[in-house]
């Protein structure tokens, strides 16, 4: 009979951060370690459910006798190393990637980007007023999500919460090469005609805002959508006996949105059409 | 011209949520608005003068504690155990075959395990459609290296994930199942030293199968022998498997059969009551589970304790003061033929809408109509509200209330108020006591969680779940004895021990027979009609109708290509089909996962087309779910349908 899979013990090893000694379990990354000291990286295309795909390079820090920085939310920590989060060539690399993205990209709904700007002294508009932008407009094919593009920083997250590492759809992937690459459906067909069942995970791990719920988008067009005016409720969906966990965002005594905690042990984060949007019954008032 | 398929409204009926309590002043005379004390006056009144012959649906979506109160409300202040709920539609077999193999109806494993096992077979079950987020548990085993077999009759959007789809025939469960043990046995792969240190009643398993050789399967079943001996040695020689079911094993006439034809395989070869390998029902509605833990059938106090068991009863009837029937209550199969004979004459529902959710839901109206008294407690007024003589509008459980929810790997888990109710709706537990009050039992709970820590002293399954620990660790599995430790995620470890005092009661093997479907296809009903879900609807679509999916097409026929030009149908055509018992009309989709002589509808557009006219009132006698999974139906083309075939070549 097989014994139930604890997770082995594992052995702490001892690195060196800005300085200071730090003890981590083994196979923690560095941008674990980090959080652990309370050191506050800034991240994008990290994501807690997800394994990084290494795209967006913000969180790069320094290895002492490594030739190239690295990223700090896959490399893992390794005994004896020295890192350097806040030296001038990571401090540097980080302005730069930022100016990259925010003057191609619009970064007006991405959290904490403006914060970072300016904490890093990123100068976007340096690259003056013909600086390459995406240039974009929202695709609203249907009534559940918009993809604006203008707002895409080609993070992968999307395209990994709807293939392989989550949902197993395979709707959306990186077209294009180089400055013309974009998230796409096949063919780059409507939402509708493609393979998308609309669970919504892509939005769940999108850092942009490049993927929102429609309500979401045009609640903010029209200039009522109001989060410090917002509850957060974690419940349980209705639809069926799995038992997903909901949170539910309330404005007004209206569901605005719909997420699903990361880190529970049901959901991972994700959630069915049903569960994402199916809420509309309860306010047919 | 295209006939009348693109003439109909695709939008469902969206239901506007209730706010005011409703009575009618005479039988069969309009609604009017009432006041909640002229209502709940009303209802208290109707409900005291049928003592005796009351029966209660309480509700498999709300929380555990408005069931337990539910429950608490048929026991104490109607004095029966007449209460169960739309589990008897769904999975009252899996609870019925799991507690005679092991005396407990839940699943054995968890949704974790599933990603660690080296087999998982999904069994009747469209869990991608059906239970999405269940399967993303199953796609990371899969990804891990697990292989999957799918047994459904129809090549769903689960098989496609599959190493092996065996599509049977509908209502040949046991057959295959028993063709597997047989080849499991006879090719020495069975768990010898589990067997007989955990089962009893192998010998008569073994009998039982013996004439279930691969050729004779092959001809019931349809499936190929290889097929058959590839998943027997599979399953046999996997060193843990999960064996996963939904409806397609439940919804038969002999569900419970079915579930125990199951079993009977883990325990063949010890694939259960251990990490990665076990038994495991998925239910349908959020709390089915949850429902049947209160006490809310007709056979259980809660905590899954039997009514029978003198002890279990003198500890309630104690904590309650009351008097506990001695016997089993009516479930809901039994209490819907109660009321055609006049035994019961009243009835409080909440939540339910048995009006369109039971098989032959016509014959279902014209019972509930001849009853003297209906309160229908609810959040809409949906088509059994309609019925009622007194309509109270009630809080949505899951976004409306504070409350917990039992999912389907048994982990108990809150539900939280987000929303404040509509008008003068209310919640479900104030309601239900301001109408005990009225009938003499003043009961008053400050708030949910006064509820379940009565429930918690009653059941020692729950004792150890305080709110603060259900919050703590994302929700417990039951059993949870204790408030310091928590169980391992699986059930039944005991029959491993080697103390047969620890190892408590063996598991018996099912002895059951192949009975197939009993709504016999023939040359006047030739196709086999089989139902499900979609995956952007729910049930009667009274809640998942409301939303805008880009997924949503209505209801349609679905048949297999070759029976489409067997028929001379094309897609979107509109037919008659009939049963046996009514006929509706829908129009025709091709699905190249069907086999010929093999259609499928949903019931999730019953105000478009009511599928359950079609479905058979044929129950399984232990748990009384009914064969929804198999009518015989016919197909006929209506007068006056031009193709579109002959229209273009009539433009050209």
């Amino acid at each position: 009979m097989t014994a139930i899979p604890l997770q082995l013990p594992r052995r702490l090893l001892e690195f060196t951060l800005d300085g200071e000694p730090t003890r981590v379990p083994e196979g923690a990354t560095i941008l674990d370690a980090c959080r652990a000291a309370g050191k506050d990286i800034p991240t994008l295309c990290e994501g807690d459910t997800l394994t990084p795909k290494n795209a967006c390079r913000v969180c790069v820090v320094e290895v002492e006798g490594a030739r190239t920085l690295a990223p700090a939310c896959s490399r893992r920590a390794e005994a004896g190393m020295k890192v350097l989060t806040d030296s001038e060539r990571a401090r540097t690399s980080r302005k730069v990637v930022l100016e990259l993205l925010a003057s191609s990209t619009d970064l007006s709904t991405t959290p904490r980007a403006a914060e970072w700007i300016k904490e890093y002294e990123a100068k976007p508009d340096r690259f003056g007023p013909d600086a390459a932008r995406v240039n974009e407009t929202p695709k609203i094919d249907n009534d559940l999500y918009v993809r604006d593009l203008d707002k895409c920083i080609l993070c992968y997250k999307c395209v990994d919460a709807c293939g392989e590492q989550w949902q197993n759809t395979f709707a959306i992937s990186v077209a294009g090469r180089g400055f013309d690459a974009r998230i796409s459906t096949e063919h780059a067909v409507a939402l509708p005609e493609s393979a998308c069942v609309y669970c919504g995970n892509c939005i769940e791990v999108c850092p942009t805002g490049a993927l929102s719920f429609k309500s979401e988008f045009d609640m903010r067009e029209a200039g009522t959508w109001d989060e410090s005016a917002q509850t957060e409720t974690t419940t349980i969906c209705a639809y069926c006996g799995v038992g997903c966990n909901l949170t539910l965002h309330v404005q007004e005594n209206e569901i605005v949105k719909v997420t699903s905690p990361h880190d529970n042990p049901v959901t991972h984060g994700n959630l069915c059409i049903k569960g994402r949007f199916g809420y509309q019954h309860a306010q047919q008032r | 011209m295209k006939s009348s398929a693109r003439r109909r409204d695709r939008t469902p009926k969206t239901y506007a949520r209730l706010e005011h309590p409703l009575v009618r002043d005479e039988k069969g005379g309009p609604f009017r608005q009432a006041t909640w004390e002229e209502a709940l006056d009303r209802a208290a009144e109707g409900l005291g003068a049928a003592r005796g012959a009351f029966g209660m649906f309480s509700c498999a979506r709300a929380t555990n504690e408005m069931n337990y109160v539910a429950q608490k409300f048929a026991r104490v202040v109607m004095g029966t155990n007449n209460v169960d709920s739309c589990n008897r539609t769904c999975h009252a077999p899996s609870v019925a075959g799991l507690s005679a193999a092991f005396g407990s109806g839940g699943g054995t494993s968890s949704y974790g395990e599933v990603e660690h096992t080296d087999l998982i077979v999904m069994w009747g079950s469209n869990a991608r459609f059906a239970h999405p987020i269940f399967f993303q548990h199953v796609l990371k085993g899969i990804r891990n290296g697990a292989r999957m077999y799918a047994v459904d009759p129809r090549r769903t959007s689960t098989a496609e994930w599959a190493e092996s789809w065996m599509g049977l025939n509908v209502g040949t469960d046991i057959p295959l199942a028993h063709a597997v043990g047989r080849e499991i046995i006879h090719a020495g792969l069975h768990n010898t030293a589990f067997i007989e240190q955990a089962t009893t009643g192998f010998e008569e398993y073994a009998a039982e199968v013996e004439p279930w050789t691969l050729t004779v399967a092959e001809k019931v079943t349809g499936v190929p022998a290889a097929a058959i001996r590839d998943l027997a040695h599979a399953y046999a020689r996997a060193e843990r498997a999960q064996l996963c079911w939904t409806l397609g094993i439940t919804e038969h006439h002999n569900g419970t059969d079915n579930v125990r034809a199951l079993i009977n395989l883990s325990l063949l070869t010890g694939h259960v009551g251990r990490f990665g390998s076990g038994v495991q029902p998925l239910r349908g509605q959020n709390n089915v589970q949850g429902g049947g833990d209160m006490g809310a059938i007709p056979n259980r106090l809660p905590g899954f304790q039997d009514i029978l068991e003198p002890d279990v009863r003198r500890k309630f009837e104690t904590a309650w003061d009351t008097v506990i029937q001695p016997h089993y209550g009516l479930n809901l199969t039994d209490m819907f033929e109660a009321m055609e004979t006049g035994d019961l004459r009243a009835v409080y529902c909440i939540g339910e809408n048995p009006a369109q959710s039971e098989a032959d839901s016509e014959q279902a109206v014209t019972r509930m109509k001849a009853l003297d008294f209906l309160v229908v407690q609810d959040i809409f007024l949906t088509k059994t509200a309609e019925l009622a003589d007194v309509v109270l509008p009630a809080t949505a459980a899951w976004c409306e209330t504070d409350g917990t929810s039992t999912n389907s790997e048994r982990r108990v888990q809150r539900v939280r108020k987000a929303l404040d109710p509509p008008g003068e709706a209310r919640e479900d537990i104030d309601i239900i006591c301001d109408l005990a009050t009225r009938l003499g039992h003043p009961w008053k709970f400050a708030d949910a969680e006064t509820v379940w820590n009565e429930l918690r002293s009653l059941s020692p399954d729950h004792y150890g779940m305080t709110y603060d620990r259900l919050t703590e660790h994302h929700g417990i599995q039951w059993p949870c004895p204790d408030t310091e430790r928590i169980e391992p995620t699986y059930l039944h470890g005991r029959l491993w021990e080697a103390d047969p005092a620890k190892r408590g009661r063996l598991a018996p093997f099912g002895i059951v027979k192949h009975d197939p479907p009993v709504d016999l296809t023939d040359d006047q009903y030739p196709i086999r009609l089989t139902t499900g879900r979609r995956l952007d609807s729910y049930n009667t679509g009274v809640q998942s109708g409301s939303f805008a999916s880009p997924l949503r097409r209505g209801e349609y026929l679905e048949l297999c290509p070759e029976d489409a030009e067997l028929y001379g149908v094309e897609v979107g055509e509109e037919v008659q089909i009939s049963s046996r018992r009514g006929s509706v009309r829908a129009p025709v989709w091709i699905d190249p996962g069907l086999r010929p002589g093999l259609a499928f509808m949903t019931m999730h557009f019953p105000d478009e087309v009511d599928t359950n006219q079609l479905t058979i009132e044929a129950n399984c006698p232990i748990a009384g779910t009914a064969e929804f999974k198999a009518s015989a139906i016919r197909i006929d083309k209506l007068p006056g349908y031009v193709t579109e075939m002959s229209a273009t070549a009539a433009r050209s």
